[in-house]
């Protein structure tokens, strides 16, 4: 059996990359419906307290948004006392240590892009991961955007940017276009 | 076990600051569904007959359904009612945006306020906290947009739902609205005014409650089916150029209402059409919470425009049609100008630009002189048909009743025209004092009957009575196969009233392509309740009998026959169209009066427009036997 350990020194560094959610500003209405399922996946409860993805609106007309971005290196990390979030060196997802996380907001706090919270009901912190402990196994704010916005994107984890950098990166260069002949929005 | 309602109903005495939590019965979910099946029986149980609408013991409540909280396509909505100011008869209004589900987070299925706060104040729901809060020096007589940001700021919390009225509310005007997410409104009827007769200046939500429902790994499966339903041809028309795509296609059938009603059809209709807006002036389309639809198409003035520049509002339809072709406004940002203090100052665009069509008439005819408009320098012309600033000045007016002309046009043309006199009531185009959608019902008969009956007052949202028409189910012109068109329009009303009691979105309508036993699947996903199609469509006609019953008991007190009340503005009947299409066209009165009837017969009601005793039993309503 491989440990989680071993199968990271296996990890070829040249072709590694990381999956992150990045939306299209011009295709989201702002609907929350990601928020929604978000919880429900992983609580079996609607409750956009509890989501790990964040709806972001500034009126008038922007929409948005944002989840656990997996920085280079994450100030969630730094600012955690207890040691309790830890950087999955293959997924780059955020890990926390259900032991230890004692809910203190510290990486709350920390986090540039408002990406973290504490769940309500058990008070560990929470972020995205990528739907990895869910049944489906795969984002499904993604599956379920009405207008198509959330896409995963891949990030290679050597290279030390700035995720707004990164994202309007992603941004600049566009995303695919729904099917001809279908108006999403 | 009841999931998703939580069954609480909250009563607040705002006289005496008294705060009560009841139990909703099981019973009364199912019975009456939720937002406007709540409101109706309230009203009935509970609002002393003949009262004035600002009475402290008009109860003002507010309703949502079973589905906010969910991700059922555009649930996140609730409904408001009372006594309206506009019509003296049932009021109801629904209005979107994120104040349903967060009220549905704190744990409230209703709230009802009674009695007049001593001084104004804001509610704060703050999950089972609920905090009265006076705000005279912070909130009164500031517009709806601060007053949502200010209450974010105070509790420095983007997140919470405000609701709340503008100073046109605070001074009881009857065009009143409530504004909530600065672009979503329960618009008519005048209940902004309620709340302000109370007092109350917004209502605020926070919840961090969880909903659970009943089936959730079924209900996941079919709530993705109907969101991409809901992304689908179904409702294309909303998202591609939006309800403003009526203005062109109404316009070459003759039936687009232009010039106060005075003909169907504007040769410059192109200015304001939903290609030009899309073209020109769209500058982002946005969603309300949990809406896959994102109808709400925002326009922006450009930046160097010479009177408004920047400014962004929400536009559709109705805004369209009653502040530019009834007033016969091509200029687009004075559309966009006077829809924006609408918003934020807090009266209606419908009503509000149907009684500002009113006004340009009545100027022309010399009822309201240039002295009733003041001596602002923009009226330096009067009240031109057309003049866009005058216009705009004059939305400001009505709002803030700054000017005589203002005070008198805030309560809504059928007001105004029995405080001016003479020949005015001939050319106020309300139904019980709404004003008329956007459908010139001389080329619309059904249409005519629908609004005519519809129980708040001119609307086209009570039955869809206008697809028949443009359908071409029923010749337009005549009232020919009157019984079949009463059949059509009393199932649609029961359709209807379960659509706005759920609270869901008309625009989602079609998405059920089972109809109603579907939408039963969806209810008894969510709430665990067990629902049938027919019991749901019952609940319909349950909900619009009552309602129904309300207004006669209304109209007994005030001495009017109810059947004199389904009726059309005089225009319509001895007016006709000018020109385009339905040139010459009118209503037929004595068709008209025959079909209301065949419309009653088809309702189970009598030729009164009383319902039956039988139908009441029928439809559950054995306690209103023996009192109408």
């Amino acid at each position: 059996m491989v440990t989680n350990t071993e199968k990271d020194l296996k990890v070829d560094a040249a072709t590694l990359v990381h999956r992150i959610l990045v939306v299209d500003p011009e295709r989201c209405v702002g609907c929350e419906i990601c928020e929604s399922t978000c919880s429900m996946v992983h609580d079996d409860l609607f409750n956009p307290m509890n989501s790990r993805i964040h709806r972001v609106r500034i009126e008038p007309i922007i929409n948005s948004c944002i989840s656990c971005v997996s920085c280079f290196e994450p100030e969630c990390i730094t600012a955690c006392p207890l040691s309790a979030i830890t950087k999955n060196a293959e997924t780059g997802i955020l890990e926390v240590d259900q032991q230890k996380c004692d809910g203190c907001g510290a990486c709350v706090r920390a986090c540039p892009y408002g990406a973290v919270t504490v769940h309500t009901k058990n008070k560990k912190a929470i972020m995205c991961d990528m739907c990895e402990s869910t049944p489906e196994g795969e984002p499904q704010c993604v599956e379920y955007c009405p207008k198509g916005a959330i896409f995963v994107k891949e990030i290679d984890p050597s290279v030390n940017e700035d995720r707004l950098v990164t994202i309007a990166n992603f941004i600049k260069e566009g995303f695919p276009q729904p099917p001809e002949g279908e108006i999403l929005n | 076990m009841v999931e998703a309602y939580t069954q609480v109903c909250v009563r607040i005495n705002l006289t005496t600051g008294e705060i009560k939590k009841e139990k909703l019965s099981q019973e009364f979910c199912k019975n009456y569904i939720g937002g406007y099946g709540f409101v109706t029986k309230i009203l009935w149980d509970e609002c002393p007959t003949g009262i004035d609408p600002f009475d402290p013991r008009n109860p003002f409540i507010m309703a949502i359904g079973p589905f906010p909280g969910t991700i059922v396509p555009t649930s996140s909505k609730y409904c408001v009612g009372a006594k309206a100011p506009l019509s003296d008869r049932i009021g109801f209004g629904i209005s979107s945006g994120s104040c349903g589900a967060q009220m549905r987070r704190t744990g409230i299925d209703m709230l009802i306020l009674t009695g007049k706060a001593p001084e104004p104040v804001f509610i704060f729901f703050d999950d089972d906290a609920i905090k009265i809060i006076p705000c005279k020096e912070t909130l009164w007589g500031k517009d709806i947009w601060f007053t949502e940001d200010e209450i974010r700021n105070m509790y420095g919390d983007q997140r919470i739902s405000v609701m709340g009225i503008g100073p046109a509310g605070e001074k009881l005007a009857k065009l009143a609205c409530i504004t909530n997410d600065r672009a979503r409104q329960v618009g008519r009827t005048g209940l902004g005014a309620v709340m302000g007769s109370k007092h109350v200046k917004a209502l605020a939500f926070r919840g961090t409650k969880p909903i659970k429902v009943a089936k959730p790994e079924e209900f996941m499966i079919k709530a993705k089916e109907l969101i991409q339903l809901a992304n689908g041809k179904d409702t294309l028309k909303y998202r591609d150029l939006g309800t403003p795509i009526n203005v062109m296609k109404f316009n070459d059938l003759g039936v687009l209402p232009t010039k106060n009603f005075q003909t169907g059809y504007w040769d410059k209709a192109d200015a304001i059409s939903g290609e030009t807006i899309d073209e020109k002036w769209v500058v982002k389309k946005t969603g309300c919470s949990q809406c896959p639809i994102a109808c709400d198409h925002l326009c922006g003035t450009k930046p160097d425009d010479p009177d408004w520049p920047n400014v962004v509002s929400s536009i559709d339809f109705e805004s369209i049609y009653a502040i530019g072709s009834v007033c016969l406004i091509d200029h687009f940002p004075a559309i966009i100008k006077a829809v924006e203090l609408c918003d934020k100052l807090g009266i209606d665009t419908m009503t509000g630009g149907t009684t500002l069509g009113f006004a340009f008439e009545a100027y022309e005819k010399g009822f309201i002189t240039k002295e009733m408009l003041g001596d602002n320098p923009v009226y330096k012309n009067g009240l031109q048909w057309g003049d866009y600033k005058a216009m705009v000045q004059l939305v400001e007016d009505m709002c803030y009743r700054s000017t005589p002309a203002g005070d008198l046009l805030a309560d809504g043309s059928r007001d105004a025209a029995k405080k001016l006199g003479g020949d005015t009531w001939k050319f106020s185009q309300d139904i019980k004092g709404l004003g008329i959608p956007g459908y010139e019902l001389k080329g619309l008969t059904t249409a005519s009957i629908g609004f005519a009956v519809s129980l708040r007052g001119a609307c086209h949202l009570r039955s869809g009575s206008y697809g028949y028409d443009m359908k071409k189910t029923f010749d337009r012109k005549t009232y020919d196969q009157a019984d079949k068109r009463g059949a059509a329009l009393a199932g649609q009303e029961a359709f209807m009233a379960v659509i706005d009691s759920l609270v869901v979105c008309k625009f989602t309508r079609g998405i059920y392509h089972r109809g109603l036993p579907e939408i039963a699947e969806v209810y008894e996903m969510v709430t665990g309740i067990p629902m049938t199609g027919d019991e749901m469509e019952m609940a319909g006609h349950r909900i619009h009998d009552l309602a129904k019953c309300f207004n006669i008991r209304e109209a007994k007190a005030a001495g009017i026959k109810p059947i004199d009340e389904d009726t059309l503005p005089w225009r319509n009947f001895n007016e006709p169209n000018l020109d385009g299409p339905t040139k010459g066209w009118k209503n037929d009165e004595v068709g008209f009066k025959k079909a209301i009837v065949e419309y009653y017969l088809a309702r189970g009601w009598d030729e009164r427009g009383y319902p039956t005793e039988k139908t009441l039993k029928e439809r559950g309503l054995d306690f209103v036997v023996g009192k109408l």
